[in-house]
């Protein structure tokens, strides 16, 4: 199964990359045609639609709480976004670092598994989409119009199987579904901690989160636009490269950690299939760095500032046989990048998560070029800036309101000419979660969220409409209203 | 009469106020740091108040789960204390094992938390019982300087673990399974296990040497180990310090001592136990 999304202008937006996001079960068929494209077909719509809530797989695990006797609010400020307390369990392992982290105290009969969905009701809105002049006669032209969809719905589940082995081995096996029950494999690792008798190596081996210090799985976002980081999945119009910093990865990695977790470092090794299992690409790998540091500020909190860095290659050409590329031999590599900084800063109860990131591809991977090909002229490699501020106001532990605006800034175009601000991201979030109750069997929250965002000349990230954007040199608007019931046991 | 009504109830509203109001202003100081229990009042129902209780008496949703049961902050017994037997700790005693966690219990190391949020914690914990404004903190123990482990302190130890029948409830080996060791409860009549020196990695109360000659000297309030404070001198909680520790399974310069002169001796050590009586 292939799928593709047209994107902007006539220009061919690579589907792979909005299934990779997806994580979908069909990886294969996709990378295996990097560079081939066809318009949108008749399953463009719900696949968009799929992406849009898949995406909203998180991580809060009372799995845990369950087997230390801790409420949610001990380790997350609002569940699922860890504190203080949370990241040093995390990074520990998920031990506490007493004598009982071992599954050999716990009753036998304990099984560390949690289960989370968030039925809901949601608006999403868009517009600039290319439609039929006449519903149902495709011939009859294609006019500009606006997507509105609303009703109820349910988000994609999580079931999390996460513990420990043994003492200082632990674990996470995470099967997750889209909202059709599409399951595949958000997260698969084995973890060993405290090698050598110090938090400052563990080992990590499997599908797993990149240690982004504002993490996209356990932020407090669920709508269709809010619920992704644009910073985290944006390519530029006519890029190929499938990389996003939100992805899960497959690979390894070192990390360590001071013994309250505010100082802390990270080093990956990762297969180029942005998570993708089956080795869909080529044998090239990427690697990750990060490194943050908090300090006690007192009344106000725990205040952290941390840098990362991801370099990465993707192939351009591929064996084939019949004309049909071979999945996982890819060559002519190209690079690309992504750096910046992140924090999380405390002012009592308000919390501020300032992110920017800059970024570049190839211009093989801008262009959609392959490697042995000639790249079309005036082609350079694009690059951009992207930052995104957001703020947490928390009422007490059970009553949070956020928001967030986020930018994201081309500033080299892929093909010399291009105007400069074509596939540029305005986006905006508000929402509140309202905890009603708070203990440490299981948790539920009532998620009210609008989200608007603005892309330029493309479609939104979240996938809402057809994929499309009829006018090229004008803004797509696309709203999100959700409210709905996240729960987690 | 309607007058008297309105007096009394203005009476009592401003008594509920004048409390309320003590009960937020109550600051303790913890070395630099002044805790402050109204923001600490914020904090424990974060963190706390699963275990513990919104009325700090140990009765958390989750308390029925967990072994040991939680501190119980109104009686106001504390196990870890650098105070006498059945005085109050200070707020640095609480603020520490806060921060330091119970070893072999449900109770974490908080040291992630900022320092200023574990004091205002330790603030509010001091509200739950009266003895806090009637009695105040004991006075801490002096820990007299330790003199160098050598084998024969650590003999001596050895023997003082026979004469004050430690092994009754530890155990010969300090596995915490002594004779005694399965009659025991603690202050709440909630059965209790004797420490158990051959799986811990650390005291319950600390990880150094001081740590545990602190534990003789003080007892553990609320359970069945008492102070030693009136029947060994100094130096003789030292040599039993020296002692308890060959019996953990961690490389301490007292199992290097231990190890090494063992294969030679073992034949000249008396037993331990019932035997050795």
């Amino acid at each position: 199964m292939v799928k593709w999304l047209t994107r902007g202008r006539g220009e061919e937006w690579c589907g792979c990359l909005i299934l990779m996001l997806l994580g979908s079960a069909t990886p294969l068929a996709v990378s295996a045609t990097p560079f081939t494209s066809t318009t949108a077909g008749p399953d463009t719509r719900s696949l968009a639609h799929d992406y849009s809530l898949a995406l909203n797989t998180r991580s809060s695990i009372p799995a845990f709480a369950r087997k230390y006797g801790l409420a949610c609010s001990a380790c997350h400020t609002a569940w699922p976004e860890l504190n203080a307390f949370g990241q040093a369990f995390r990074d520990r392992g998920y031990q506490l670092g007493n004598d009982r982290d071992s599954p050999i105290w716990k009753d036998p009969s304990y099984w560390p598994v949690t289960v989370r969905i968030t039925p809901n009701w949601h608006l999403e809105k868009t517009d600039n989409q290319p439609v039929d002049a006449t519903p149902g006669d495709g011939t009859s032209g294609l006019v500009k119009g606006t997507v509105t969809q609303s009703g109820f719905d349910l988000s994609g589940m999580d079931l999390w199987f996460a513990g420990t082995l043994y003492k200082d081995i632990s674990f996470v096996v995470l099967p997750s579904s889209d909202n059709t029950g599409s399951f595949h494999f958000e997260a698969a690792f084995v973890r060993f901690d405290n090698l050598f008798k110090s938090g400052w190596y563990n080992f990590k081996f499997g599908k797993f989160e990149l240690d982004n210090l504002i993490s996209e799985k356990r932020f407090l976002f669920l709508s269709g636009n809010g619920g992704l980081y644009q910073s985290y999945h944006f390519v530029p119009v006519g890029d190929v490269n499938n990389f996003g910093l939100g992805d899960n990865q497959i690979g390894m990695e070192m990390a360590g950690h001071s013994k309250n977790s505010y100082t802390r470092y990270g080093v990956a090794v990762l297969s180029n299939t942005d998570g993708d299992v089956g080795l869909t690409t080529g044998q090239s790998y990427d690697a990750f760095l990060t490194f943050s540091h908090a300090i006690d500020a007192g009344k106000l909190g725990v205040e952290r500032l941390g840098a990362f860095g991801y370099f990465g290659q993707r192939p351009t050409t591929f064996q084939s046989s019949g004309g049909a590329a071979i999945p996982g031999t890819g060559t002519d590599n190209k690079s690309f990048y992504r750096v910046g900084l992140s924090g999380d800063f405390f002012f009592g109860s308000f919390e501020l998560l300032p992110f920017f990131m800059h970024a570049s591809d190839d211009a093989y991977l801008g262009t959609g070029t392959p490697g042995s090909g000639t790249l079309p002229a005036g082609a350079q490699s694009p690059a951009w800036n992207s930052a995104f501020l957001e703020a947490h106001y928390y009422v007490n532990p059970q009553f949070v309101f956020t928001g967030r605006y986020e930018m994201v800034k081309m500033s080299q175009q892929a093909i010399a000419g291009t105007p400069s601000d074509l596939g540029n991201i305005n986006a905006v979030s508000l929402g509140w979660r309202w905890y009603p109750i708070m203990f440490s069997r299981g948790g539920l929250a009532w998620h009210t969220e609008f989200s608007l965002a603005q892309t330029k000349g493309a479609p939104p990230l979240s996938g809402n409409g057809v994929g499309g954007v009829f006018d090229a040199t004008d803004w797509v608007k696309s709203y999100s209203v959700f409210t709905g019931f996240d729960f987690d046991f | 009469m309607k007058l008297q009504t309105q007096w009394a109830a203005l009476g009592f509203g401003l008594l509920t106020l004048s409390l309320a109001g003590t009960v937020a202003a109550q600051q303790v100081k913890v070395g630099n740091l002044t805790g402050d229990a109204a923001a600490g009042k914020k904090e424990y129902r974060r963190y706390c108040i699963g275990c513990h209780g919104p009325n700090g008496d140990g009765t958390g949703e989750n308390a029925q789960w967990i072994d040991p049961k939680p501190r119980d902050f109104v009686a106001a017994s504390f196990k870890c204390r650098s105070t006498p037997t059945g005085t109050l700790p200070t707020s640095t005693d609480l603020f520490n094992a806060m921060t330091r966690g119970f070893v072999n219990t449900n109770m974490p190391s908080w040291l992630p938390l900022p320092a200023q949020t574990r004091a205002n914690l330790v603030a509010y914990i001091e509200t739950f019982s009266p003895r806090w404004k009637t009695q105040g903190s004991g006075t801490p123990i002096t820990i007299p300087a330790e003199p160098a482990a050598d084998i024969q302190s650590i003999l001596r130890g050895r023997a003082t673990f026979q004469k004050l029948e430690c092994w009754k409830c530890h155990g010969t080996t300090g596995h915490g399974d002594g004779p005694s060791a399965s009659t025991l409860t603690d202050s709440k009549d909630n059965p209790i296990r004797p420490f158990n020196f051959s799986v811990a990695t650390r005291f319950k109360c600390g990880a150094t040497n001081a740590d545990l000659y602190r534990i003789f000297m003080t007892g553990v309030d609320g359970t069945p180990m008492p102070s030693f404070a009136d029947q060994l001198q100094p130096n003789e909680a030292w040599d039993l310090v020296h002692f308890l520790r060959t019996l953990e399974p961690l490389e301490t310069p007292e199992a290097g001592i231990w190890n090494a002169w063992l294969p030679a001796h073992e034949k000249e050590l008396q037993p331990l136990g019932e035997q050795g009586q």
